[in-house]
């Protein structure tokens, strides 16, 4: 037992010998709850995951002998949960709206009854390894639980509990470890946060992972294990382009750790979510769904936990062999309460009072996606998607320049964009994936084989449009040739027709890969059409009054994922369209 | 230790003072300080050991003799005596009466800090609140529960646009404002108080608000507890007695200076510009207190308004707080300058939370189109009013010319529009679609087929005056 010694913020020196750092401590009448971060002699240095206001020195402080940790099993699905695991609703029934401090509840409901069924091949006295499957719980209907040993147990099985309704506590199987010990399993246990799940080895990434936002798919592709970050200064759509991939990625499980952000937000999530089918298994989001919720009004310690809360989350679901996308907003947040501790303890500060070490926690923390060989020999991933709120929309700031060192798929926010309502405001200027290889072959095995090419052009076509809309705010529109103004509606085309997306509207918000290629594909052959007129002397003013035009950029809306046949049928009709101009400038000569 | 008086007082420094030898003080206590002439000053425990207390002194240590200085420490955090009578009372930054009328007394006493909201506990904000301002109510709408602050500069007419909005603020349907307004002023001058307080008497709600006053010359770690002690009335107001409350705050930029003085002096890292890494963190804590709760009748709207230093919105203080609240509305001085009031730069304006609270069942259906359509059209209209001032408004196209009207249209009458105009979001909504009509249909591409059949007056012969 120690005692409290002095109090700042969030930081609380302790009178405790024999602490290890990263033990938790639990300290003062209230047993607020925090975490060692460094030992001088018999005193210890603690941050605290709640408010210190009223706690005194002398009061008393105890270390609890472990290493903050989450509780892994059945119940987690549809579920918030705070920085350290509490889950909110819970929180809500015992302490009221207002989170009272020194609440203790734990992660898992403890009384629900959960249906195991053990797997068939378990034998007792067949060894056993960490992160073999002892059986399944049908959690949600589209998400089956497997009941993983836990990775630090080796031995043998000695007993496993035939099917039936077991709670988290109750044992469900024995095994005898090397050292002779018996250890009692359960359907949940126990792992440190900070200490990544261990996993046979590193798999290559091979599938992207589809979003339904043409802007990322077809353009800055990401793959299923990969790494993303999205900056952008406020107001640029950060929030709605994460809560468009929570809502329709083709991950398995999605995770959402809203890290310091706005309370409004995540019940924005939460009233929605439940409403919204899972494109691809029809089934409720909510069911696949998990979040985790420190607000920024909410202690800022705790702030920096919930990432590796919500990482481990998501490692342990991958260790199911699942997919599973973890969206973190925002690491800028996360990295500010690293900021805030340092300052408390008076470390040396380098690049705009962070501390030297933010580079290094960073890269560490992204190194935690991937997709891997499982512990039982199964496929898994984490995919980390990291929202990034640079100062003043300042993308040289220190945590957004060594995000950017670090990631394989850099979805860049423009305020520009943001402020002509061109929404997802992604910059196909500043954006840029790596991961455009692996993704080619599969949208060349799945979709079309000239999407690589489409992609392509389309993009050169953006870049040449930037050049002519630089001469045209010179010398204005007129100054151009025929060719070149093709050239800029065409863009215009690609700007208004694909890139743009409408995460309101019912049939705009997700396009299947199919639909983003068709629209592509038409808008690069109405740009051809056009140019092979032009260049036989067909005035670009001409072209431009076609109502094809408008018609094109509102396809997007009219027709869903599921109509491509009748949108296949406008686009044939392109050709004719433009052979009756031609025919125009057949009958008279053509104008000079 | 309520009653002793310790004179321990061993350091002094602009508004902190340091104790020595007075063990078992609670951090965040509150503490009353009696200096050689007599005079009661408050102040609050931040940091605390057995060995040293250290203190902040609301009134500052002007003149303080630390030989003859005499603390209380209290034993309890600071707190807000609340009752219904709060209301049409006149509080100074600690939530002492400076109206001259006796103090509030309630058994009913508040931490002015308050707790954290449960995220699960908050309700989403949905209800659309017509301020009549076509400018916010037509592309930035306002809806219960929301923080939209006013971003503005030094010299733009900030009050009145926050008078205006407290004097027209209704939901649809209602007769009259069924708001009680929480004002809080830190760091304004007088005269911008009086002119809230005139315009309150002028509007007739006087008897409907609660001020918080903490003036420009007024100390300025009190500056602090203002917000704090003034959101602490409105959550009483809001989720006690049920009232929805406007709670209108000014001037963010003073209160994170004070924070920066009072962080310097306690020797925090400093992070940008000075102000601490925890900016953020404490300006959250703040706003994050607007909201609506599940199953409480009431709800709190936050109009923060803020300067931006030298009109710059990159600055710490807008820039933190525009990732905090949902949105902002952003005033221009070129706008001003030109005559128009209330002079709203539409395009780097925003609400957030606009989208879930307009369209059918909350304003009228073609609104999230209309509004995403005046924002593309606008912004292609300022895109041509720059071209036109490099090679002249003749040398545009016919397309081009019209977007230039537009552009002037759109700015003076849409934008534009008097002090005591209060328009209903229908005149609002007509208004939009005839300036839209100034435009061609195929410009028009955010709208529907069927919005432009019913709503376009397009006549393309029609020269535009």
């Amino acid at each position: 037992m120690g005692k409290i010694v002095e109090i700042n913020g969030p930081i609380v020196r302790l009178q405790l010998p024999q602490t290890v750092i990263g033990e938790q401590v639990r300290v003062g009448a209230l047993g607020l709850v925090g975490e060692v971060i460094g030992r001088d002699g018999d005193t210890a240095l603690a941050q605290m995951y709640e408010n210190t206001e009223g706690l005194r020195p002398g009061e008393a402080a105890e270390g609890l002998g472990h290493a903050l940790s989450v509780e892994l099993g059945p119940g987690l699905l549809n579920a918030i949960f705070d920085g350290v695991q509490r889950p909110l609703s819970a929180v809500r029934a015992k302490s009221g709206d207002r989170i009272a401090r020194g609440v203790e509840v734990a992660a898992l409901p403890r009384d629900r009854r959960w249906a195991f069924r053990p797997e068939a091949r378990h034998e007792p006295e067949a060894r056993l390894e960490g992160g073999d499957v002892l059986g399944t719980v049908q959690e949600t209907t589209s998400i089956e639980h497997r009941i993983l040993v836990p990775p630090d147990v080796h031995g043998e099985l000695l007993e496993i509990a035939p099917a039936g309704e077991y709670t988290v506590d109750e044992t469900i199987a024995r095994a005898r470890l090397r050292d002779g010990s018996i250890r009692k399993l359960t359907l949940s246990h126990r792992w440190p946060v900070r200490t990544p799940r261990p996993f046979r080895r590193r798999d290559h990434a091979v599938k992207p992972l589809i979003t339904g936002q043409r802007i990322l798919d077809t353009f800055y592709p990401l793959l299923k294990g990969g790494k993303a970050a999205i900056p952008g200064p406020f107001g640029a759509g950060k929030t709605m382009l994460q809560q468009q991939i929570a809502r329709w990625c083709n991950a398995e499980i999605v995770i959402y750790v809203g890290c310091g952000e706005r309370g409004n937000e995540l019940t924005d999530v939460l009233e929605f979510m439940p409403e919204l089918k899972d494109p691809h298994t029809g089934r409720p989001l909510m069911e696949r769904t998990l979040l985790v919720a420190n607000t920024s009004n909410m202690p800022v310690v705790a702030r920096e936990a919930s990432i590796y809360v919500g990482i481990t989350l998501a490692e342990y679901f991958r260790d199911q062999g699942y997919d599973v996308v973890m969206v973190a907003d925002s690491t800028s947040r996360w990295a500010e309460a690293l900021r805030e501790v340092a300052g408390r303890l008076g470390q040396m500060p380098v690049e705009e009072g962070y501390p030297a070490y933010l580079g290094s926690r960073l890269a560490s923390f992204y190194e935690r996606a991937g997709r891997v060989e499982t512990l039982s020999g199964g496929h898994g991933s984490v995919t980390l998607i990291g929202a990034v709120s640079p100062p003043g929309g300042d993308f040289s700031e220190p945590v957004t320049s060594h995000t950017k060192e670090i990631i394989q798929t850099f979805w860049a926010l423009s305020k520009e964009l943001a402020d002509a309502r061109h929404y997802p405001a992604v910059d196909w200027l500043e954006s840029f994936s790596g991961y455009v290889p692996s993704a080619a072959k599969w949208w060349a095995e799945n979709v079309d084989p000239q999407w690589e090419a489409a992609r392509n052009e389309a993009l050169e076509l953006l870049s040449e449009s930037e050049e002519l809309a630089r001469i045209v705010n010179l010398v204005g529109v007129e100054a151009l040739s025929s060719e070149q103004r093709w050239t800029l509606e065409a863009a215009g085309l690609i700007k208004e027709g694909v890139l743009q997306q409408a995460a309101t509207d019912a049939v705009d918000s997700f396009a299947s890969p199919e639909k983003q290629y068709v629209l592509l594909d038409a808008m690069l052959q109405i740009r051809a059409q056009g140019m092979k007129l032009v260049k036989l002397g067909a005035p670009a003013r001409r072209l431009l009054q076609l109502p094809l035009l408008a018609q094109a950029r509102r396809w997007k809306s009219q027709y869903p994922s599921e109509e491509m046949a009748a949108l296949k049928a406008r686009i044939a009709e392109i050709p004719g369209i433009f052979e009756r101009v031609a025919l125009e400038y057949a009958e008279r000569p053509a104008e000079v | 230790m309520k009653n002793i008086e310790y004179r321990t007082a061993t350091s002094a420094q602009g508004g902190l003072i340091v104790m020595s030898g007075v063990p078992g003080v609670a951090a965040g206590t509150r503490v009353a300080l009696r200096d050689h002439i007599g005079r009661l000053r408050n102040g609050l425990v931040i940091r605390v050991s057995d060995e040293a207390v250290l203190v902040e002194v609301f009134e500052g240590t002007e003149a303080l003799d630390l030989e003859r200085t005499w603390v209380r420490f209290l034993d309890e955090p600071f707190t807000l005596p609340l009752s219904r009578d709060i209301m049409g009372r006149i509080f100074n930054g600690a939530g002492q009466p400076r109206d001259g009328r006796p103090p509030i007394i309630s058994r009913e006493r508040r931490n002015i800090n308050g707790e954290a909201l449960n995220p699960a506990a908050r309700a989403y904000p949905r209800e659309f609140i017509q301020t009549g301002i076509s400018a916010i109510d037509g592309m930035n709408s306002l809806t219960r529960g929301q923080k939209l602050p006013l971003f503005s500069g030094g010299g733009l007419p900030h009050n009145r646009v926050a008078a205006q909005i407290v004097r027209q603020a209704k939901l649809l349907g209602e007769e009259a404002s069924d708001f009680v307004v929480v004002f809080a002023a830190f760091g304004v001058s007088s005269t911008d108080a009086r002119f809230f307080q005139e315009s309150f008497e002028e509007s007739g709600v006087l008897n409907r608000v609660v001020m918080f006053l903490n003036l420009a010359d007024e100390p300025v770690i009190e500056r602090l507890l203002t917000p704090r002690a003034a959101l602490t009335a409105a959550e009483y107001l809001a989720y006690d007695l049920d009232y929805h409350v406007l709670v209108v705050m000014t001037d963010m930029t003073a209160y994170a200076e004070a924070l920066r003085e009072v962080a310097v002096l306690r020797g925090d890292v400093p992070a940008r510009k000075g102000y601490p890494g925890y900016l953020y963190s404490d300006l959250a804590e703040i706003y994050e207190r607007a909201g609506r709760i599940r199953e409480r009748r009431g709800s709190i709207t936050m109009i923060p308004v803020l300067s931006m230093p030298s009109d710059d919105i990159t600055h710490p203080i807008p820039d933190l707080t525009g990732y905090i609240t949902e949105g902002q509305i952003v005033l221009s001085r070129e706008l001003y300058n030109q005559g128009v009031y209330p002079p709203v730069a539409v395009l780097p304006s925003l609400s957030r939370l606009m989208k879930d609270g307009i369209g059918k069942n909350y304003t009228r259906e073609d609104h999230p189109h209309l509004a995403s359509q005046l924002f593309a059209s606008y912004a292609k209209a300022l895109e041509v009013r720059g071209l036109a001032a490099i090679i002249g408004a003749e040398e545009l196209s016919e397309a081009d010319r019209r977007f230039l009207e537009f552009a002037d249209a759109f700015e003076r009458r849409f934008i534009g529009q008097d002090e005591d105009e209060d328009r209903s979001i229908y005149e609002t909504l007509n208004l939009a679609w005839d300036l839209l009509s100034m435009l061609p249909p195929e410009q028009l591409i955010r709208v529907t087929e069927e919005e432009l059949a019913r709503y376009h007056k397009w006549q393309p012969t029609v020269e535009v005056a």
